[in-house]
């Protein structure tokens, strides 16, 4: 530290700070709980951090809306302009490091290195995913040799609108795990924000909302993981739920009630280190694949048939 | 409409087809009666004729099939993959060459007409163990991680509409991919599965690596529920399906789910008409329009609706209703009772809700199971019959002015399986089927199918693919969390 540093902190230790009012994002705006309600949240070691909105059914339904609304444009964006946005908010992550690594150090306790480096491999994180917008169809889908005169291409397409419970012990580097996966693909999101330490997750709101990306494509919401959970897994109009922020039991409970509409389901699975390359599956989970044929004319014994 | 040309009958011989008088169920290799010692009958929809009667799975049973495809599995799995695709060759060349003898069996007890068995559903059988021995050794370059593994036993569930080509479905990839198999096929159609096992037989397949348990119902509630089995597959009603999902909540059994639809059969103003009409006819009157991915609510454009179905209905009287074994039948019988029953109550509320109904002079055997091909006009969609799978010959029309208005009105269904799509325009072709959430979808065709193909649907129409490369992904472990796939 330097000199220079020292005389920062006594000048900032005369000034009162300015707290800042965490608010949930959704449909591109910053609306505070439907239901007035807040809870507190703490740091390790139970210091005051911040009061959060408690969201309740009405916001979650308020999220799917949004999310549903901004589906068509969304997954009918060119996969090169998603990864152009998605590249646009990592630019902005990398602009606000320090922010997220003072949240993620009161958040889960880590020191300052520690939280560097969830922090970086986060950003990192979202500058892979960017780069598999436009890669992905070629990878999973393709032309396929029918035997007859038929050409048959498979291609994949987002599901819809995914809910995610975004894990409990990683607020950062876990929730861009599980976030960026789903709209890199064309889905638009409702996140459950880890219930402990929601404040990475209503920050990213506030960098996603100066990204391009438009509003309403993901959609964060804090609060208590089951009660937010509950009415998103059974609403007819989500087409896929992540379970990654749910413990067994609540999985299994989210699991019946999504068995009516039969939303895709992905399972919790245990995750030693969120840091490690994560794979396609959680692209491939929330995608379909349509197989579209066409007659080729091929031409017979005969002469042409074309 | 009298035709000018009178068709002679030509039957299929059903000589070729041994069909002993009772069937035990298939476990560890060996043909064995149910524990509980119960059978069920098995009847020609045709004729109404017993065919055979079949020891019926029960509880104890599903327990002891389950046990032997867990013991098989250790070595089934283990084996390398060359000698597991030689199995499925072998498989494969059996059944190209009993075809006919399958042909006439599936016909027998399905209902359906010999040219549907003889060239579609037969030939498709075949191409799909052919198709999946080839991957069985080949699996490390199929996308899935660098060793895939297999899950371990698969307990399959499948419909009556395509009794082999749904067993070929489920049991190729599983048993390329290494695991085993406990499959139990419908109670209305047993039979073919019964011969398959002989096949499984004459491959030399290893004991317990095959299990075929013939039931109702609570024996495929039995087999998805049980604990020691990994893999679920279902080919069946949304409702079920449902029902699955629920029961396999919160344990590790992966599910993959084929279920029903209500398939769009999109036509624009530029289509060629005639050969619209016949893939409308292929859409919907295929197998009785007993198929998931059928055609079943036709979407013509306003401004050639008359013409259209001028055509269509001319087209619908020369098609043959009658014995499915005669190889100019183009309808044959509805499967059961049961679903004659369904499809009449349906077809009675779309009269009864305003829809205007039309058949072809038509006349029905006197046994057996049969509806006359039918045409609904002014449907609208909130009509029950435009919402509803019906799962029979029953077409429902409904009208379009713009591509948009098409899109909207095809998707406007819980179900997201087929559609198709009929026109002269390329680009509409693409914009179209863009826009469309469905599985599989047909352009200037309809109803095709191919085991490199990838088919599944959107929505309530299920979970994951089968066929194709996408088809083993179903049978294969996540991949590692290093991600290497």
């Amino acid at each position: 530290m330097s000199t220079v540093d020292k005389n920062d902190k006594t000048e900032r230790a005369e000034r009162l700070s300015v707290f800042k009012t965490y608010k949930l994002y959704v449909g591109g705006k910053f609306p505070r709980s439907e239901s007035g309600r807040v809870y507190e949240v703490t740091d390790s070691k139970s210091n005051w951090l911040a009061n959060v909105p408690l969201s309740s059914r009405k916001d979650a339904r308020d999220a799917v809306v949004a999310a549903r609304k901004a589906f068509g444009g969304w997954s009918g964006a060119t996969a090169y302009n998603r990864g152009q946005i998605l590249y646009r908010i990592a630019e902005m992550l990398e602009g606000r490091r320090e922010q997220y690594v003072r949240e993620v150090a009161d958040s889960e306790g880590l020191s300052k290195s520690k939280a560097a480096a969830q922090v970086d491999a986060a950003i990192d994180r979202w500058v892979w995913y960017a780069g598999w917008t436009d890669k992905i169809a070629q990878v999973v889908g393709g032309g396929n040799p029918v035997a007859g005169p038929f050409f048959n291409i498979s291609s994949p397409e987002p599901t819809g609108v995914v809910a995610v419970l975004a894990p409990q012990e990683s607020s950062f580097l876990g929730l861009v795990s599980v976030l960026a996966p789903v709209i890199a693909t064309g889905n638009t999101a409702i996140v459950v924000a880890s219930e402990k330490s929601p404040l990475p997750a209503l920050s990213l709101g506030e960098v996603l909302a100066t990204s391009d990306l438009p509003g309403g494509v993901v959609n964060v919401l804090s609060g208590r993981t089951a009660e937010i959970a509950t009415p998103l897994a059974a609403h007819q109009d989500v087409n896929a739920i992540d379970l990654a922020g749910a413990d067994e039991v609540l999985a299994k409970e989210l699991e019946i009630a999504a068995a009516d509409n039969l939303k895709r389901v992905l399972r919790p699975q245990p995750v030693d280190d969120w840091a490690a390359t994560p794979g396609i599956d959680r692209m491939t989970a929330f995608l379909e694949t349509k197989t579209v044929w066409h007659p080729t004319g091929s031409l017979g014994a005969s002469g042409s048939s074309y | 409409m009298a035709s000018v040309f009178e068709y002679a009958p030509a039957p299929e011989s059903r000589s070729i087809v041994d069909i002993a008088p009772s069937y035990g169920l298939f476990i560890d290799g060996e043909f064995v009666e149910a524990a509980d010692g119960k059978v069920f009958k098995t009847v020609s929809p045709s004729t109404e004729e017993v065919l055979a009667e079949i020891a019926q799975a029960g509880e104890a049973d599903v327990d002891r099939a389950v046990k032997a495809a867990r013991k098989a599995f250790v070595k089934w799995s283990a084996l390398p993959g060359s000698e597991r695709a030689k199995y499925l060759f072998r498989i494969a060349r059996i059944i190209q060459e009993r075809s006919r003898e399958l042909a006439v069996l599936e016909t027998l007890d399905n209902g359906k007409p010999i040219k549907e068995t003889r060239d579609a559903d037969l030939p498709l059988v075949a191409a799909h163990f052919f198709y999946y021995a080839g991957w069985a050794d080949k699996l490390e370059h199929a996308g899935f991680g660098a060793s895939p593994a297999p899950l371990g036993v698969a307990g399959q569930v499948i419909p009556w509409n395509f009794p082999l080509l749904m067993l070929a479905w489920k049991i190729a990839p599983a048993l390329a991919t290494g695991n085993t198999v406990v499959l139990k096929p419908a109670e209305t159609t047993p039979l073919s599965a019964l011969f398959f096992a002989d096949i499984c037989r004459q491959a030399g397949l290893p004991k317990g690596v095959v299990n075929i348990l013939p039931g109702y119902g609570d024996s495929g509630a039995a087999l998805v529920a049980h604990p020691d089995v990994n893999k679920v597959a279902f080919t069946g009603s949304t409702a079920v399906g449902k029902e699955i999902a629920r029961t396999v909540a919160g344990t590790r059994k992966k599910v993959t789910l084929e279920l029903g639809g209500k398939g769009a059969n999109i036509v624009f103003d530029d289509a060629p008409i005639d050969q619209a009409v016949e893939g409308i006819v292929n859409g919907i009157f295929f197998n009785q329009g007993q198929v998931c991915c059928a055609g079943s609510r036709l979407l013509v454009q306003e401004s050639i609706q008359d013409e259209l179905l001028e055509s269509l209905k001319r087209r619908l009287s020369t098609l043959r209703l009658g014995d499915p074994l005669d190889k100019n039948t183009d309808i044959g019988a509805i499967n059961s009772e049961e679903q004659l029953t369904r499809i009449t109550s349906l077809v009675e509320q779309g009269e009864a809700e305003g829809a205007e109904r039309w058949s072809p002079a038509c006349e029905l055997p006197e046994s057996g199971y049969w509806f006359a091909p039918t045409l609904f006009t002014n449907v609208t969609q909130a009509h029950r019959i435009a919402r509803d799978e019906i799962f029979g010959p029953v077409l429902s029309v409904l009208t379009f002015r713009t591509p948009d208005e098409a899109v909207a009105k095809a998707n406007n269904s819980a179900y997201g399986l087929s559609a198709g799509i009929w026109t002269e325009k390329g680009s509409r072709i693409l914009a179209v089927a863009n826009k469309l959430r469905a599985g599989v979808i047909w352009s200037n065709t309809f109803n095709k199918f191919d085991p490199t193909s990838p088919f599944g649907g959107y929505k309530e129409s299920g979970f994951g693919r089968e066929g194709g490369r996408h088809g083993l992904e179903a049978y294969l472990a996540p991949s590692s969390p290093e991600g290497e796939r």
